[in-house]
Parts: C-alpha cells; sequence; structure tokens
C-alpha cells in the first residue's frame, strides 16, 4: 500500500531548469520489510558526469541522509557485476524496467530532467526497498527443466557438433541474464505473495510458495529457454518434458501476445520468437498426444 | 540475519578476486576476498599477495571500470593525451601539434601496440608522474579511433564499441573513448597444495589437490595462488578455473572418504562468536564522524596510487601505516542501519573489515620483494639494457647482465607466503618454485642489447647442458 504523496512538491521540481544540473534528486519507494507499507524518500547528492543508477544509489548509501538531512538508513538494492551480465540489478527507474547498471543519470534526465524515481519491481514480492524475490522466476526455469542433464562426471568424449546456422539462431536466446524485465512487463504475470505462517519452517514456507507458483504462468523466459534447450542436440532428449510443462498449468496458452517482453529485454532477446515457435511445438505436441493415447 | 553452521567433510571456497581492495576495478561488487580473508585470519597461508593485475584498456566509470577490449588497439586505435595538462577543449578541436601520442613517440618500432604491461605502465605514469591525464578527478586518456572509417569499425569492433556506447552514453566512433588501467586479476591467493608424481606431474585424486594447510579446506579458481605465479597469460583465468575446478573434485571425494570426528560443539561455540561479533557492530555508537564507505574510498585510493603499476619502498611503507591507521578507524565506525533485516550496511561493513589483513599482505609482500617480476615493478630495482655501443664491451655487459639474473632468480624466484600474525601483522617467509621441468630464463621484450643477452644466455645454457651429452656419448 503506498501511502498519500504530496504532488504539489513533485510537479515544481518537474519545472525546474534544463540547463546542466548541480544535483541530481532522487525519490525512491521504499519499504523495511515483506508486507509493510511503502513510502517514499527524498535524497540529493551533487551531480557528477558519466554517473549511473548504480552509482547514484551507492552514493546515496554513503550520505545516509535524506534531502532534509535527517539520518535514514541506506537504500537497500540488488547488484554485482554492474555490467548487464548478472541480471540482478533490474529496477523501475522513472517508470520503466531496466537494469540500474546501464541507466546513464545523462540519459535519464533528457526524459525528466533533474529528478529520478526508483521504485522496486512490481511483479516480485519486495524483501527490501528495491530488492525482490525473484524466486518464482528460477522456479519457472525448474519447471521447464532449462538445462542440459549430465548423469555424471565421467568423460563422455567430444561433443555433438552444431552447425554455424544453428549457433547463431541458439546464442542470442543464450544471453539470457534472469533479470525479470520480461516478467515485469508483461500483463499475463501477476505477483504472487505468500506470508510465512506461524512458527512456519523455511522447508515447508519454500514448498507452498513453489505450490502456488506453480499454478500460475511460466515467464516469457521461461518460454524462451525451454525452446534453447529444445534445440540443442543433447537437450532435446528431454522435449517431451518440457512441452508437458509448456502446455500444462500455467503454460504458453497463457500468453496474450502483448509482445511488451520482446520490448524491455535489455539483452535483445527475440523473445516473440520462441514463443511463436513454442507455440507451434505446443500445438504440433498437443496432436502427437492426442493420437499416442 | 541468521546465523547457520554447515558442518561438511570438505569445503572449497571459490571466491574470486579481491578487487574491491582497490575501489573501482574491472571486477564485480561481490569480489571483497572477505572469504579468503576470514581463511587467512584463522591460519591458513595466503601466498603471493603482491602479484595484482592490471589491464591496460578499461573504461573509468563512476561505479567501476569496465575492459576495453585490446582489439581496439590492433585495429588501429591511437592512444594520446592533450599535451597541455587537462586541456579544456573537445578533443575533436585539439589539433595534431598539441596531442602527445606518447607510446608511439616513446616507442617508435611497436607504437601503440607495445605488450600490456609496458603499455599499463606507460598510461599510468602519464597520469600520475606527468600529470597529463585528461581529466583531473579521474585518471584517464584518450584511446581515439574517430581516424577509421565507421565501417571498418563496426565490421571489426562492433561488439566492444557497442558496450562503451551503452555504459558511457557516447559513440566512439565520434568521440574518443577514455580509457585508464584497471585492476583486473588477483594472482595471490590461498596457499594450495598439489601431490607430486614420479615424472613431476600431478597424482589425479589425490586428497592434497589443491588443499590449503587446512586439511579438508581446499580453494580453487582465482582464490587460490597457482598456476600463474606473478603473471596471468590472457584467457588464462579461465584454464586455472576449469582445471583446479576439476581435479579438486576426485580429490576431496577421496579425502572426505577417510571420514572424520563429530565436532557439533566447535559449530556452536562459532556460530555464537559470530552472533556476538555481529550484535557488538551493530550495537556501535551511532552518527560517528567516519562511515565504512568513506572508509573503503580511502582504501581504494592509497591501494590504487602505491600498490598496482609501479611500486616504490618509500610509499609502500607509507601506505602501510595508512593502511593500519584506517583500519583503527573501521573499528570505531558507525553504522547507518542497525536492523536485523537485509541490512545491506552491516555486511558492507564486515567485509571492509576484511580488506585490511589482505591490504597488509599486498603491501608487504610488495614492500619486502626488491626486484621486478611480472606484474610486480619497481623501477629503483629494474634491470637496465646494455648502453655500450661497441661489440666487446655489450659482451662483457650481456655478461654481467646474465649473472645478475642469475642472482636475482635464486634469490627471487620463490613464492611470497603470508601467515597472519597474532599482532595482525603479516609474517612473511618464501618457498622455493619447483623449476626441474622448465628453466627459467629473461624475459628481454624490448629490453636495448636484449639480442646480445640472449646470445650470451643461450651459450650459457648449451656449455650446461655439455657434460652430460659427453657423458652419455662415451
Amino acid at each position: 500500500m503506498i501511502r498519500a504523496v504530496d504532488t504539489s512538491e513533485l510537479v515544481a521540481d518537474q519545472q525546474a531548469e534544463a540547463s546542466p544540473p548541480r544535483e541530481i534528486r532522487v525519490r525512491v519507494l521504499r519499504q523495511d520489510a515483506p508486507g509493510e507499507e511503502s513510502y517514499w524518500a527524498r535524497f540529493t547528492i551533487p551531480y557528477e558526469p558519466n554517473m549511473n543508477v548504480i552509482s547514484v544509489l551507492q552514493r546515496i548509501a554513503a550520505l545516509a541522509k535524506s534531502h532534509d538531512g535527517r539520518r535514514v538508513a541506506p537504500v537497500a538494492w540488488d547488484c554485482s557485476c554492474l555490467e548487464e551480465v548478472c541480471g540482478s540489478c533490474t529496477m523501475l527507474i522513472n517508470g520503466r524496467v531496466r537494469m540500474a547498471c546501464s541507466s546513464l543519470v545523462d540519459n535519464l534526465f533528457t526524459e525528466s530532467p533533474g529528478e529520478i524515481e526508483l521504485r522496486p519491481m512490481t511483479k516480485f514480492p519486495v524483501v527490501r526497498d528495491l530488492c525482490v524475490d525473484r524466486g518464482r522466476l528460477f522456479r519457472s526455469l525448474e519447471r521447464v527443466k532449462a538445462w542440459v542433464p549430465v548423469d555424471d562426471s565421467y568423460d563422455h568424449g567430444p561433443g555433438p557438433r552444431i552447425s554455424p546456422e544453428e549457433q547463431e539462431d541458439a546464442y542470442p536466446l543464450a544471453t539470457c541474464i534472469s533479470c525479470g524485465c520480461c516478467m515485469e512487463a508483461c500483463p499475463q504475470f501477476n505477483k504472487i505473495e505468500l506470508s510465512r505462517r506461524e512458527g512456519e519452517a523455511d522447508e515447508a514456507f519454500e514448498a507452498r510458495k513453489q505450490e502456488a507458483y506453480d499454478k500460475q504462468f511460466l515467464g516469457p523466459h521461461a518460454i524462451s529457454q525451454a525452446m534453447l534447450f529444445n534445440g540443442h542436440p543433447t537437450g532435446k532428449m528431454n522435449a517431451d518434458e518440457r512441452m508437458e510443462s509448456l502446455t500444462g498449468q500455467g503454460g504458453i496458452q497463457m500468453c496474450g501476445n502483448a509482445q511488451n517482453c520482446v520490448a524491455v529485454c535489455p539483452k535483445r532477446i527475440p523473445l516473440t520468437r520462441s514463443i511463436a515457435r513454442a507455440g507451434r511445438a505446443a500445438t504440433v505436441w498437443a496432436i502427437k498426444k492426442f493420437f499416442d493415447r | 540475519m541468521k546465523f547457520r553452521a554447515f558442518p561438511a567433510d570438505a569445503v572449497i571456497l571459490a571466491s574470486g578476486g579481491c578487487g574491491l581492495l582497490y575501489g573501482r576495478s574491472t571486477m564485480s561488487m561481490i569480489c571483497t576476498g572477505s572469504a579468503v580473508s576470514r581463511a587467512y585470519q584463522a591460519g591458513v597461508k595466503y601466498a603471493n599477495a603482491e602479484f595484482i593485475q592490471v589491464h591496460p584498456t578499461a573504461v573509468p566509470g563512476a561505479d567501476k571500470l569496465r575492459l576495453m577490449s585490446e582489439s581496439a588497439r590492433g585495429e588501429g586505435g591511437r592512444v594520446w593525451v592533450p599535451r597541455t595538462p587537462q586541456d579544456p577543449r573537445d578533443p575533436k578541436d585539439i589539433p595534431a601539434a598539441d596531442r602527445y601520442y606518447f607510446l608511439e613517440e616513446r616507442y617508435p618500432q611497436y607504437g601503440n601496440l607495445v605488450p600490456r604491461d609496458i603499455a599499463t605502465r606507460e598510461i599510468f605514469d602519464i597520469c600520475t608522474t606527468d600529470g597529463l591525464s585528461v581529466e583531473k578527478d579521474r585518471l584517464c586518456v584518450y584511446l581515439d579511433l574517430t581516424h577509421i572509417p565507421r565501417e571498418t569499425l563496426d565490421r571489426k569492433l562492433g561488439g566492444i564499441l557497442e558496450i562503451y556506447e551503452k555504459f558511457q552514453g557516447v559513440d566512439p566512433r565520434d568521440t574518443p573513448m577514455k580509457i585508464f588501467p584497471a585492476v583486473h586479476y588477483s594472482m595471490g591467493g590461498l596457499w594450495v597444495d598439489y601431490e607430486k608424481s614420479a615424472s613431476g606431474g600431478l597424482v589425479e585424486g589425490s586428497p592434497r589437490n589443491q588443499q590449503t594447510n587446512v586439511p579438508g579446506l581446499y580453494a580453487i579458481g582465482e582464490c587460490d595462488y597457482q598456476y600463474h605465479g606473478a603473471n596471468r597469460l590472457g584467457a588464462n583465468s579461465l584454464l586455472s578455473c576449469i582445471f583446479s575446478g576439476l581435479f579438486c573434485a576426485s580429490g576431496v571425494i577421496a579425502g572426505a572418504a577417510r571420514g572424520g570426528k563429530e565436532q557439533g560443539r566447535l559449530f556452536t561455540a562459532a556460530v555464537k562468536r559470530q552472533e556476538d561479533r555481529h550484535q557488538a557492530i551493530l550495537s556501535r555508537p551511532a552518527g560517528g564522524d567516519s562511515n565504512p564507505y568513506d572508509i573503503h574510498g580511502r582504501l581504494g585510493d592509497i591501494m590504487t596510487r602505491v600498490a598496482t603499476v609501479v611500486r616504490r619502498n618509500d610509499q609502500l611503507s607509507q601506505a602501510y601505516d595508512e593502511v593500519c591507521r584506517l583500519e583503527d578507524l573501521w573499528r570505531h565506525c558507525s553504522l547507518s542501519d542497525t536492523g536485523n533485516w537485509t541490512n545491506q550496511n552491516v555486511v558492507f561493513t564486515k567485509s571492509l573489515g576484511d580488506m585490511f589483513p589482505i591490504a597488509k599482505l599486498i603491501l608487504k609482500g610488495a614492500l619486502l620483494r626488491d626486484e621486478c617480476r611480472g606484474a610486480h615493478y619497481k623501477p629503483d630495482f629494474a634491470m637496465p639494457g646494455i648502453e655500450a655501443t661497441d661489440p666487446a664491451e655489450q659482451r662483457a655487459e650481456a655478461e654481467r647482465w646474465c649473472d645478475r639474473f642469475e642472482a636475482n632468480t635464486r634469490k627471487w624466484l620463490k613464492s611470497t607466503i603470508g601467515s597472519h600474525g597474532a599482532d595482525g601483522h603479516p609474517v612473511i617467509t618464501y618457498e622455493d618454485v619447483d623449476t626441474s621441468l622448465l628453466p627459467p630464463r629473461p624475459r628481454l621484450y624490448g629490453l636495448v642489447g636484449g639480442d646480445v643477452i640472449e646470445d650470451v644466455w643461450r651459450e650459457r645454457q648449451a656449455m650446461a647442458a655439455e657434460p652430460a651429452a659427453v657423458g652419455a656419448a662415451s
């Protein structure tokens, strides 16, 4: 729940001058713990050229004071590689889902001069401030067995050959960094948030969450990963299991073809191409199953 | 936040490098060296700390430095700085006469394609010693591709140029890139063992492989000290990661099969210790002057200034004292978040505390090692080339050079072994390196008179091999 905010202040800020800024005003939608109320916090830091949202958050952490001089705890956020490879720093920046590391302040200022708004993703439960729980994202990858199973560590000899054409086709799908942007943008993917019951053990809570996730939409990323591994010479030996998941509860039938996913993917993965292929594969699969009965 | 113990038959550390000690590097935010520091503080030996690789071309950013591939120079990129320090003009408006193409002028034969460590040292010197950095606050030089046709750039360097544009917001086809050397890899790390076979190789499946001096504790990948010695070759971090991982596994299984005693009490006590420490840190008085982020910034500045490309004993010694002072400050720095839920502030504070022992290892190791070897460069102890022009004199100088090289090898071709002293200072000893399979030889790249030295060296090797050949023949 968001408490009402004083909008007159926001409007005045937006009318500020567009010449080189001396400071960066940041408003962050904070939340102290799961299930708590969210609230806006405002910070002001000196402008430096070539900043990205990561460095903005770093300055805010070092400052540990809100814009009116009160001491506050630093804003919590996830990040690691800072190069769009780990997929950790996804958040809503000026209303659009993107990676904090590649969001440059100078570019953001062309959208709204002098001010940046940061919010956590809305499709995953908030853990604290900008940190969210992406367990459902990884559960979806488990549901479609998004890997090539290896039985052991013995030497199986050289792997199967893959043609350059197959490689060029598969490689873009392999660049997925599990950031969650596509799920944030997808209108069919809605937040599932469970509260821990009194005295509930970790394992029981986790099982309950997974049960809830398994009933709902897999998400665009999982459909694409299923297609990646169904196209792999060894991975395709498990294609049947992946097709079961893709046509089961929460499967591809839930995709509404909004095409938001491909528009926001930071790696520019052709998600809708994967989804189209998955759709065709699902049709073939359904017919095959019908005749195999 | 909870503390949990995970009792195990064996523990394998694969926690990567320690680039965060340097503030900004090419490493990820999780590369704090905290895990290996804890091991070191608990009695595990840490070796070759002073060997830190600095990559010549990285793109400085507000949050880190991002690697810029050397292929940019390979395709004709030119490195330069304005002759006027911090010339305020747009680089495109600076005429050629006002540009210092320092690599081309200082190394006419190799130009911009000098070897990595030479490029790193020159760029570093230009900015720190000569004060010619493009920007005052952020050290950097220009890597210019704007003279190369767009079609060529798109075809050959499209990928890396895209990275520059994405994170810097400017098109390197139109504007020269700003680059600077960056801390990139730590060759040193936890000392690990291996079992040597009769032929000098590795005994596969031995529990000693990749094991530290603590039985059952293993280290692999960048956090161990193996494979690269004083200088890692390109793409070889992949080698050490794959090799050490592969050959650690069979040994761990064999070692764990031997079994051990159940030590439940040890783990309960350890958890309690960490909980108490955690509470003590959270209970520090609030509102102090120093915060962990400031202290970290200052540590990074010191380490980058004295313990990267060029090392000087007076600077290293001074830095050691400063690092000790910073560690004191850290002991009393206040937290801005004393809560117990997703508290990134206290986690960062703890990992900062773990940086000081490693920093001291690096500084002390560098201070004691009076020579140049691989990434460790001390100009005061560099072996200069041949100055004479007369062939006989050149020959004599080369002989002396080889003598000095052999003496230096006997003294310094050893691994630096660091142990955590009770007073918090590292105790440094040295361990011989096994060169029985491949005898060491001089690295003469670019050295004046290197060809004469090479001749002398080859003759010496041939003479050394002769007695054995004569014996075999008769």
